[in-house]
């Protein structure tokens, strides 16, 4: 009986995927926008703590950054304990001075009262290393820090 | 002359240029992190005189190298600082503070004025935990900040700090600029650390 026969070519419909290439555009604008080219490879492990009251660092041509953390996998013959950072490469407290030295010189001179130091310092550091800098820092007048953080509740989390 | 159509370009393949781009955008984007807390550290230029506090105004936090805290001679919980903080600042002992609500208690402190909170760690205090400690002592004052604002018509604290610096913010900048400073004033951040 024909009424009880199956259609011919009964298929699914194709999926109209005329649109993935705008949702795929739209996907890739937003990553171009928001990607920002790491400045300094990072050779130690650098996990921010967590904090909530924080403030937002606005000039990102003011900040001076300082990294501290213990050396990362591929640096193990520098040891566990952690270590700063400047620019590219490891440094000593010593270093510290003459890091604040040559980026204040980079700068224009009526912008140096205004420079921010950013501490980017691992949450597994000890407070040895942090007062170390801390001293130094106070030594050459860069008195302005920030302790970075990522956004967050400082209980709870580990 | 006879019409003829141009050949139309076959876009088929722009999604797969597009997913290419877009995996190695993915890939690459680190979203920085540009916040945090600010701090002023003190001017290495030590004056000779040495300056008489009164022990009552000092509320000592100590943290030792096994992350534990001694408030006050007490052993506190993280979680519990920040109330024992506020309770420190806001206490207003010899009543001269007319907008504390603390319990003015004559053993803790005269007034937020004169409240300074001593922060002391060893150099085996994790850095997370020294974090998780100045959060919370700022979180005092924020609170306390916040109260003041509200009091005075202003939201939060926090809130007319953003307008300030908000470009588009339609008010009165002069105006608030001078209540912010007033808040300040109240509630100053007198926090110091013992190296």
């Amino acid at each position: 009986m024909s009424k009880f026969k199956k259609k011919k070519g009964g298929e699914m419909p194709a999926v109209n995927t005329a649109s993935l290439p705008d949702i795929v555009f739209m996907l890739l604008f937003f990553f171009m926008v928001a990607t920002v080219m790491r400045q300094n490879t990072l050779k130690i492990d650098n996990n921010l703590p967590f904090a909530d009251q924080v403030e937002k660092l606005d000039k990102k041509d003011l900040v001076m950054y300082i990294y501290a953390g213990k050396p990362s996998a591929n640096y193990k013959q520098f040891g566990n304990e952690a270590r700063i950072q400047l620019n590219d490469d490891f440094a000593g407290v010593r270093d510290v001075a003459a890091f604040i030295a040559a980026e204040r010189a980079s700068k224009r001179e009526e912008l140096i009262p205004f420079l921010t130091t950013a501490l980017k310092v691992d949450s597994d550091a000890n407070m040895g290393l942090i007062g170390d800098i801390k001293q130094e820092l106070r030594k050459v007048n860069a008195l302005k820090i920030n302790y970075t953080t990522k956004k967050g509740s400082v209980f709870g989390r580990d | 002359m006879a019409k003829r159509a141009a050949p139309e370009v076959n876009a088929g393949s722009m999604a797969d240029i597009a997913f290419l781009l877009l995996i190695f955008f993915l890939v690459t984007t680190t979203i920085e992190t540009d916040s945090g807390i600010n701090r002023k550290l003190p001017p290495i230029e030590e004056s000779d005189e040495d300056v008489i506090i009164k022990q009552k105004n000092i509320f000592t936090v100590l943290l030792n190298g096994k992350d534990q805290l001694l408030v006050e001679d007490e052993i506190m919980e993280l979680k519990d600082l920040r109330a024992a903080a506020i309770e420190f600042l806001d206490n207003g002992g010899d009543g001269s503070c007319n907008y504390c609500q603390g319990s003015r208690d004559p053993k803790s402190s005269d007034n937020p004025d004169k409240a300074i909170i001593s922060l002391k760690n060893e150099r085996e205090t994790s850095y997370k935990t020294y974090i998780a400690v100045q959060n919370e002592l700022v979180a005092a004052y924020n609170v306390l900040r916040d109260k003041r604002a509200a009091a005075i018509g202003e939201g939060s604290f926090t809130e007319m700090e953003a307008n300030y610096k908000d470009v588009n913010w339609p008010g009165n900048k002069e105006k608030l600029k001078e209540k912010i400073d007033q808040i300040k004033l109240d509630y100053p951040q007198k926090l110091s650390e013992v190296q």
